[in-house]
């Protein structure tokens, strides 16, 4: 009985009174988890879809779009959902759970990093970076420069859906530099690769956990670093008519699941939530995948091996 | 007829000047007409999204729910779709799926049947590359979407083009619906249909017919309405019940121009397998993805190239099929020959593991080369890239963006209208028009001129190539097999393989989407003109030639210009395909209504998203109408229609 008070979580409490209080017994349906397109969440997908099935249920993957995912997890043809980020999937995820058909089980132990980027080399043109500040020199904005942005910086943001802010972050700062926005995810990296192959001057908004971090050498530029309060209250920071005069903020990437998870799979809606991975063990495993060679398979069957003990806590 | 000419160059020359005049100086005098003011928006994104939460959520018969009636739809197609599925890829239970000898070598006897030795070894060739290049798993899961929605968007293109023969008050009806279905873009529409049909396979199903069907049903009409009324007449005299008249008379001598459309409803639900792969459908689309997320080019090739050869493949057995080929065999010895063929694979496999999955060993892989391609041609040629892509931007793009977006709405409004009057009348003048204003009123303005400006330059280019390489193709028959594989593949391999590429050599930004949207607008323009060309009578050409007409004269003088209703199509489905690839465009950063679409779709916002989906299709239907009113005046001129 110990054990099982223990292990009671939120999630499953609320499944325990939905079932009028005897422990609710574990649907046989598949579950769903949904796959999308980038390594790393394949991988803490499939993790996840292991465990689960070491707790006996059965398991089924979808292969779902980022943001229609939603969709699905609302009227529950879908039910988890394992790596929704602040920084890129809030607003989606704040809808959805609005309507009360979904619901956040809590971060999954990843911090999510965005900022702005640059290949090491180019500090030769920019001695001052890391610090923002060495941005502000027109020599250094030249460097970055392209035709259609001189003589300001071009700064390749992303997707105009992941917000950012970097517009007003550059009004705030007073940074010669000019926004331009990548459409997808995909033609932001393939500039950061182009301008590798040709040593080229590139500068862009790059996360993590990412392969392009690990693989290439750079580093983030270091701007004030962020607070709340710097997003919301002018006064705050060096610029005092402006907010957004800092960096970007680090957000947790959360799990997210339909709501009947709890009362049709206890253990599943137990297991989701107390999962929890960091950043380091996450880069070195996309690393071994994107950079190495190996397959999300053998990869995530490793760490189960080497983590039985971890994840049995998860699942009893 | 001069006097006519006369009349219509000063018409012309008259409202430019106004509409000159107006733009130099009509801007402080009016500011509402250069930007719609905010006050007077349409809150149509609102009303749209109150209209779909009723729909999603309220809307009911009584007895069930209209999202009851649509998930029962969604049940029925499942179930066949799970029969495919299983046969095909995951097997039932213990009994494991068709391994790839088995399917290949049906697929080979069906080719045999349907065309002959040539169209088996194209058909085993065809899975035989998906097998030795190891997408197998994946193809045989987009096939079996493939599989289910070919035909239920055939079969429903064919019935709504029937019935819209029958009864003209429908076929006035449906007309725009199939403008819409066909243009506004799929990202629109994803979410309800996601919620109303469940997230999975099926959503997918159906989004591909809706996008699908349209061209199906265009070519029934089409080809019906030309059936010969000899052909009726004679139909009547023997006697034939409406059944007949439908089955025997006129549906076998429409069958060209159906071929047709069976030929684009396989492109085109091939089309949408990459958007298919984002809303759980998983397949080849899925490995297009996920290997451009890695930058690895090459096994995104390998994945595109996977789809472009069940699209080949597909489409040249149905178009075989079609022929009737005297000397073929039965169909109970072909049935005999395919049921040897899977006990004879499947015998193989108890003996041969390698029989139902393809040896991983024989696997052949592209591996780096083509990123080492990219790789060659950015390091050693980005600079003289570079130099051509700002000349284009600076001198040509650029500059036709800032005109476009400077213009009034209320100048376009007329000037669309006065063009629509000369060419159809006070309806057609009154529908372009209008929708100029409808576009004006929703506060998209810009992101619709920005379309205009990158479709608009995007059709010019495509035309541009397109035109001479059909005019090649119909004069030299010896080309057309090879071309028609080119544009095919162009029609079907997703643009991503291609437009990745594109951004590590020319960046993200217009050049790039302009590359895209050029390389798949052109198929229509290349296809529709040597169709036409090829359609001319060899007895007006004949009768040229007995005059003393040069070659370049047969071309100029009779061939062009008897072909120019067709070529006036092709240009139609030009501007249809460059709209349709705004979505992807959205992709590299474009800032049009193709990006407004996809920020909707990031913010669930259905009501966005369908405004700016529909802004697009009214752009198409201004094109297009005032494209046919262009044809019919150019058909009346030659006589071919009274």
């Amino acid at each position: 009985m110990t054990v099982i008070a223990k292990s009671m979580t939120a999630a499953s409490l609320l499944a325990l009174l939905s079932a009028g209080g005897a422990l609710a017994q574990d649907s046989s349906d598949p579950v769903r988890l949904t796959l999308h397109d980038w390594t790393g969440q394949l991988i803490t997908t499939q993790l996840m879809g292991s465990v689960l099935q070491k707790a006996g249920l059965t398991v089924e993957y979808v292969q779902a779009d980022y943001l229609a995912q939603f969709a699905g997890l609302e009227t529950g043809d879908l039910h988890i959902a394992m790596e929704i980020w602040e920084t890129t999937g809030r607003e989606a995820m704040d809808a959805a759970t609005a309507t009360g058909n979904v619901v956040n089980l809590g971060p999954t132990g990843m911090q999510a990093k965005e900022e702005w980027w640059y290949p090491a080399y180019m500090v030769e043109q920019c001695p001052g970076l890391p610090d923002w500040e060495a941005l502000k020199e027109a020599a250094c904005a030249e460097a970055f420069a392209t035709a259609e942005t001189a003589p300001k910086g071009r700064y390749l943001g992303g997707p105009v859906t992941w917000g950012g802010f970097d517009e007003e972050r550059i009004e705030a700062l007073d940074l010669p530099f000019e926004v331009i926005h990548a459409g997808t995810d995909a033609a932001l990296f393939a500039e950061l690769e182009s301008a590798i192959q040709r040593e080229a001057p590139v500068l862009l908004w790059v996360y993590a956990p990412h392969w392009a971090p690990a693989k290439f050498e750079g580093d983030w530029v270091a701007f004030p670093e962020y607070t709340a309060e710097c997003y919301t209250d002018p006064a705050w920071g060096i610029n005092p008519d402006a907010a957004y005069d800092c960096g970007k903020p680090f957000g947790d990437i959360w799990k997210v699941v339909w709501s009947g998870l709890a009362e049709k799979w206890p253990k599943a809606a137990a297991a989701v939530e107390a999962f929890s991975i960091d950043n380091d063990e996450m880069g070195a495993m996309i690393t071994e995948v994107d950079l190495n060679g190996a397959s999300v398979e053998s990869v995530v069957a490793g760490w189960m091996e080497q983590n039985e003990a971890r994840w049995s806590g998860w699942i009893d | 007829m001069a006097g006519r000419g006369i009349r219509a160059v000063v018409v012309w020359a008259g409202a430019l000047a106004l509409l000159a005049l107006f733009i130099t100086f009509g801007k402080p005098l009016a500011p509402w007409a250069f930007d719609w003011p905010r006050a007077a928006e349409l809150p149509a994104a609102r009303w749209i999204s109150a209209l779909m939460r009723w729909l999603l959520n309220d809307a009911s018969f009584g007895l069930f729910t209209f999202r009851d009636l649509t998930r029962a739809v969604a049940a029925v197609i499942d179930l066949p779709y799970r029969a495919v599925l299983g046969l095909l890829s995951g097997g039932f239970g213990a009994l494991p799926p068709l391994g790839w000898l088995a399917v290949t070598g049906l697929a080979m006897v069906i080719g045999h049947r349907a065309g002959g030795w040539a169209l088996a070894a194209l058909s085993g060739a065809g899975f035989l590359f998906i097998a030795v290049f190891g997408q197998w798993t994946s193809a045989m899961v987009t096939l079996a979407s493939i599989l289910i929605a070919v035909p239920i968007g055939i079969a429903g293109g064919l019935a709504l083009g029937l019935a819209a023969h029958r009864w003209p008050g429908l076929n006035r009806a449906i007309t725009p619906a199939l403008d819409l279905m066909q243009t506004i873009p799929v990202f629109a529409y994803l979410v309800p249909v996601l919620i109303l049909f469940g997230f999975g396979p099926v959503a997918a199903v159906i989004a591909t017919v809706i996008y699908a069907m349209p061209p199906m049903t265009r070519i029934t009409q089409l080809s019906l309405s030309r059936v010969p009324s000899e052909l009726r007449d004679l139909g009547q005299m023997v006697g034939c019940s409406r059944h007949q008249m439908t089955w025997k008379v006129m549906i076998p001598s429409a069958r060209e121009g159906l071929m047709v459309g069976v030929n684009q409803v396989i492109m085109l639900s091939l089309n949408m397998v990459i958007i298919a792969s984002m809303i759980g459908a998983g397949g080849l689309g899925f490995d297009v993805l996920a290997a451009l997320r890695r930058l690895d080019f090459g096994a995104g090739l390998e994945a595109g190239f996977a789809i472009v050869a069940l699209a080949i493949v597909l489409d040249r057995i149905s178009q075989a099929m079609a022929q009737d080929r005297p000397g073929a065999r039965a169909g109970h010895s072909y049935l005999l020959v395919a049921l040897a063929v899977l006990v004879l694979a499947g015998g193989l496999t108890m003996v041969l593991p390698g029989a139902q999955d393809y040896p991983a060993e024989a696997r052949l892989s592209t591996g780096t080369f083509w990123s080492d391609v990219v790789r060659h041609i950015n390091v050693n040629y980005f600079d003289a890239l570079e130099a051509v892509k700002n000349f284009f931007l600076l001198n040509l793009m650029i500059p036709f963006k800032r005109f476009l977006i400077g213009l009034p709405w209320l100048g376009v409004a007329a000037l669309l209208a006065l063009a629509g009057w000369r060419l159809g009348g006070a309806r057609l003048a009154a529908l372009s028009g209008g929708l100029v204003v409808v576009i004006a009123a929703t506060g998209l303005w810009e992101e619709a001129m920005t379309t205009v400006y990158l479709c608009g330059i995007a059709v010019v280019i495509a035309m541009l190539i397109g035109l001479p390489i059909g005019v090649l193709a119909a004069e030299r028959d010896s080309l057309w097999p090879g071309l028609k594989l080119v544009i095919d593949t162009l029609q079907t391999l997703p643009s991503f393989v291609y437009l990745m590429p594109a951004v590590m050599l020319f960046r993200v930004g217009d050049f790039t989407a302009l590359l895209a949207v050029v390389a798949y607008a052109i198929a229509p323009a290349i296809r529709y003109t040597a169709l036409g060309l090829q359609g001319v009578d060899a007895r007006l050409v004949e009768a040229g030639r007995a005059m003393g007409c040069t070659r370049g004269q047969i071309l100029w003088r009779i061939k062009l210009r008897l072909a120019l209703p067709e070529i006036l199509l092709g240009l139609n489905q030009t501007i249809m395909f460059a709209l349709s690839m705004l979505v992807i465009t959205a992709l590299v950063g474009t800032r049009d209504l193709g990006q407004e679409v996809y920020i909707a779709l990031t913010k669930a916002d259905a009501g966005r998203g369908l405004v700016a989906g529909m802004c697009v299709a009214f752009i198409a239907i201004i094109a297009d109408r005032l494209i046919q009113g262009a044809a019919r005046r150019a058909r009346a001129r030659l006589g071919l229609e009274t």
